[in-house]
């Protein structure tokens, strides 16, 4: 658990480094995430501590988002005054995005059932190679 | 013993007691966590329904205790600072479902990017398209642009084109929370069953939030969604603010 979790920190730390030297919009994290993604690809297994720390954090990735969302307080007088125009564009994008991409997916991807099971399998098991 | 320690704690006290507290990162850190606990049980019990989300029970939740006790953001979020970093953390993790299905990702690359594609045209489109009918001044318009992309990104793309960060970031969690209320009764009545379908959508639309969301309905459904977030994160950032130049 702990090992796994200084995994990930070092991985979040080279995506902050990484982001900086080159200046870019995309934030550290998501360069880190892709830079461990590779690590493990590369690697063809993933060590059960980071699996770990990895699912006990996904488990509930609902509250990481809730700190910078209560700032939403912040905003309340400015976003009263724009009106209902940037909500109701706010849900009608949304469910629209949502229904376009899903019929896309749907039309294009069969389900695949097996990897699916798989899948599942395989997020039981502390262990989780990669499958060749 | 001082005799003043056998006294009942009367007002005064509690009410300096209360000043100490509130003033430490202890208050925000541990109302976060409550709030959560509290959230997440309404959800579970609620049979994990889309209108019961743990995100938005939690944010009322703090917004009216912060209101009643007159705290101000700054204050609360010096405490919430330390589960706020792990979102950072938490994102990185993200890489651990998309390598277990890295084979089936793989030979999928294709038929996913043309779905992100669609999917964030519509959501650009529709967005300003419904907000410039309703005449909504420039800078909301502006805002909305990136609003379906991971929070710090959409900041990023907000300042580049002409926005706000902060309202992109507003705008940005209300969708996420929009498309984690909406996606199950609106995939259900378009009758997409697939997990994989499932996840991608509210991934590519709703990010974070609605991976959060995915994750907490099924796991294949969560690793997708993490798939379509990072994806959309990835192309918002290289080609928003391009997009942007063509429809302001």
């Amino acid at each position: 658990m702990i090992r796994g979790l200084a995994l990930l920190l070092i991985f979040q730390s080279l995506g902050e480094v990484l982001t900086r030297t080159i200046h870019g919009v995309i934030p550290g994290p998501v360069i880190g995430m892709m830079l461990l993604l590779a690590f493990l690809v590369l690697r063809k297994q993933i060590a059960p501590s980071i699996a770990i720390a990895a699912d006990s954090l996904l488990a509930h990735l609902a509250i990481f988002f809730i700190p910078a969302a209560v700032g939403v307080m912040l905003y309340v007088g400015t976003l009263a005054d724009a009106g209902a125009a940037w909500l109701l564009a706010i849900v009608f994008s949304t469910v629209g995005a949502i229904a376009v991409t899903a019929l896309i997916m749907k039309q294009f991807v069969p389900p695949n059932a097996s990897t699916g099971e798989a899948f599942e399998a395989s997020a039981g098991a502390i262990t989780r190679d990669i499958a060749p | 013993m001082n005799p003043a320690l056998l006294l009942p704690i009367g007002m005064n006290n509690l009410a300096e007691i209360w000043v100490y507290l509130s003033a430490t990162p202890l208050f925000g850190l541990t109302l976060t966590l409550i709030a959560y606990v509290f959230a997440d049980m309404v959800y579970q019990r609620s049979n994990r329904h889309p209108l019961a989300n743990p995100v938005l029970i939690a944010v009322a939740t703090i917004i009216a205790v912060l209101t009643l006790t007159k705290t101000d953001y700054k204050t609360y979020f010096q405490g919430a600072q330390f589960v706020h970093f792990l979102l950072g953390t938490a994102t990185v993790a993200l890489a651990i479902p998309l390598a277990r299905l890295w084979p089936e990702l793989r030979a999928r690359v294709i038929p996913l990017l043309i779905a992100m594609f669609a999917g964030s045209a519509t959501s650009v489109l529709l967005a300003v398209g419904i907000a410039r009918l309703l005449n909504a001044p420039p800078l909301i318009v502006a805002s909305l642009i990136p609003k379906s992309v991971t929070a710090p990104i959409a900041m990023g793309i907000a300042e580049q084109i002409g926005g706000s960060p902060t309202l992109a970031a507003v705008f940005t969690v209300t969708t996420g929370i929009v498309g984690a209320l909406v996606a199950t009764p609106l995939l259900d009545w378009l009758g997409v069953r697939d997990w994989a379908a499932r996840g991608f959508a509210v991934g590519v639309a709703a990010h974070g939030i609605g991976t959060a969301r995915a994750y907490s309905v099924h796991p294949r459904a969560g690793a997708y969604a993490s798939l379509g977030m990072g994806l959309h994160a990835l192309f918002g950032a290289m080609a928003l603010p391009w997009v942007a130049k063509l429809i302001i």
